[in-house]
């Protein structure tokens, strides 16, 4: 009984992290960009739910989800466009640079919204819980699980059935290659940084089902979002999955063995990332050619 | 058809390129030869945009395209064959296809079918990894790649290095038979049996300048190019 709980509990962390990490396969895994400011387009997501809540009720929830994809997008897109892309191949500066734009965005966020955090609340049809073989399963953390399964999808669908989604790989794997098949590999960028921002927006939303919102609300996320694409691999939608469930679970069963629950997690989360990078610095998954392997 | 006036072209500080003039009527096949590392590759990546030109020009049909993004090059007609049978090894080869194929919006419906009928082999092979084909088989792809582009003028750098022989032979008989469907083929090679074979027009290339061009003719029992080939 109490493995299936945390078992259940571990795919919800791992649901979280998930959301939060599928656009950082985006921008970080398929354009190398670390964008810092990743956790404030989460952020923004999140505070888009809270601005649409007078208007659309206890529904804004799921009103917000396509909004927030936009307004994250939109974010993203102007990030790239006035100042990521003059820093390509420039991880460092990227870094730095980014890490600015999130200070500044917080900021941004307290000046508007103020510095407590705030209360989305979640719709009706979201209290409460199933049980399932003696397991209460709150119906909010499975909202996010189904959302994060519904992203994990959509992306797939996009990355290998659409035109954009081909273009979209073949500029990860040879941007030279891509430019000389005659793919505009700068709109590819675009695309690319819009798409992963928006999934930020949409994370930030499916967020505020556990918890309130406030101007640093993004950050608690980013670390852990970096590891769960550095760990699955760069750029692999399966790896970040698996990397991400894994995670998740094996915080839960960390925190329910331990006294100090938490805290002790964290520590033990982050030192089998390391062993792990150590044996396997490319991650879980890789591109493999015969030239490669 | 190409037309390469007073073209420089550098990495960082390094020049690599010094005033390079190079053209290629309408229909040639002009061979571009010239020892590893005199600038064969950089001359045909400033062609392409890859690189860009620190002094110089580039017509492509009267076109200045010096300035152009590379793939404005290609939908002007201009294709790439780069050095190293480079594919998208994650992207099947018909995917390696459909990316060059959508990126041209007014290409020919038959352009795909017309590349996969020059190297019938990739036919068997098109739900395969890029990745897992063989070198031979990955530059057939690389110039069905290029072609699926529906370009006027090809670029052609080094097709058969380290091919296994068979294919070889193959992409021999491709080459011949694009340009005489009047294809304009800009070839770099560095076996000057092949391109004997191949070329109408020749241009030598030493130190990153031309230090002999011609008609290919002037190629035979000539010890002087024998020398500027030699290792």
């Amino acid at each position: 009984m109490g493995t299936l709980n945390q078992l259940v509990i571990g795919a919800s962390i791992g649901a979280v992290l998930l959301l939060a990490a599928l656009g950082l396969t985006f921008t970080f895994g398929q354009m190398g960009v670390i964008n810092m400011a990743h956790g404030e387009f989460i952020m923004a997501g999140a505070y888009t739910a809270y601005v649409l809540q007078p208007l659309a009720g206890d529904q804004a929830v799921l009103v917000a989800l396509p909004v927030a994809f936009a307004v994250g997008g939109v974010l993203g897109l102007i990030l790239e466009r006035l100042i990521i892309r003059r820093f390509y191949g420039r991880p460092l500066d990227t870094l730095l640079l980014t890490f600015g734009i999130s200070l500044i965005l917080q900021q941004a966020a307290r000046d508007i919204f103020g510095a407590p955090n705030v209360q989305v609340d979640a719709p009706g049809w979201l209290t409460g819980g199933v049980d399932l073989a003696g397991v209460r399963i709150a119906y909010n953390r499975l909202f996010i699980l189904v959302l994060a399964i519904g992203c994990v999808v959509a992306i797939s669908l996009y990355l290998s059935k659409l035109r954009q989604g081909r273009r979209m790989r073949a500029v990860m794997q040879n941007r030279q290659l891509a430019a000389v098949s005659g793919v505009a590999t700068g709109r590819v960028d675009q695309a690319t940084f819009f798409i992963g921002s928006g999934l930020a927006g949409v994370a930030g939303v499916a967020l505020t089902l556990i918890g309130p919102v406030g101007p640093t609300f993004g950050t608690a996320y980013i670390v852990d979002a970096f590891l769960v694409v550095v760990a699955g691999g760069l750029g692999q939608l399966k790896g970040a999955v698996i990397a991400a469930f894994v995670l998740g679970v094996l915080n839960s069963f960390v925190e329910f063995w331990t006294a100090n629950g938490a805290s002790f997690a964290k520590v033990v989360v982050f030192a089998v990332i390391i062993a792990f990078l150590q044996v396997r610095p490319q991650g879980m998954f890789v591109l493999k050619s015969r030239a490669l392997t | 058809m190409l037309e390469v006036k007073d073209l420089h072209v550098a990495y960082g500080r390094a020049r690599v390129l010094f005033g390079v003039d190079l053209q290629a009527p309408p229909g040639s096949l002009v061979c571009l030869m010239g020892r590893n590392g005199v600038g064969k590759t950089t001359l045909l990546k400033a062609v392409m945009g890859v690189l860009p030109a620190r002094q110089g020009t580039v017509l492509f049909d009267g076109r200045d395209i010096t300035r152009a993004h590379v793939h404005a090059r290609v939908r002007a007609g201009l294709g790439y064959v780069p050095q190293g049978h480079e594919t998208f090894p994650q992207l099947t080869v018909a995917e390696n296809l459909q990316v060059a194929r959508e990126s041209t919006p007014k290409a020919r419906p038959g352009t795909l079918d017309e590349a996969l009928d020059l190297f019938p082999a990739l036919r068997g092979l098109l739900k395969r990894r890029a990745g897992f084909l063989s070198g031979g088989q990955q530059q057939q792809l690389a110039i069905a790649r290029a072609l699926v582009t529906e370009p006027r003028m090809l670029l052609l750098d080094e097709p058969t290095e380290g091919i296994q022989p068979s294919i070889v032979q193959e992409i021999e008989a491709a080459i011949r038979q694009l340009h005489a469907t009047g294809l304009t083929i800009l070839l770099v090679e560095q076996y000057l049996e092949l391109a004997l074979r191949l070329a109408d027009h020749f241009v030598i290339l030493d130190a990153g300048e031309v230090v002999r061009a011609g008609a290919a003719t002037e190629l035979h029992n000539d010890e002087g190019v024998r020398r500027l080939l030699a290792v």
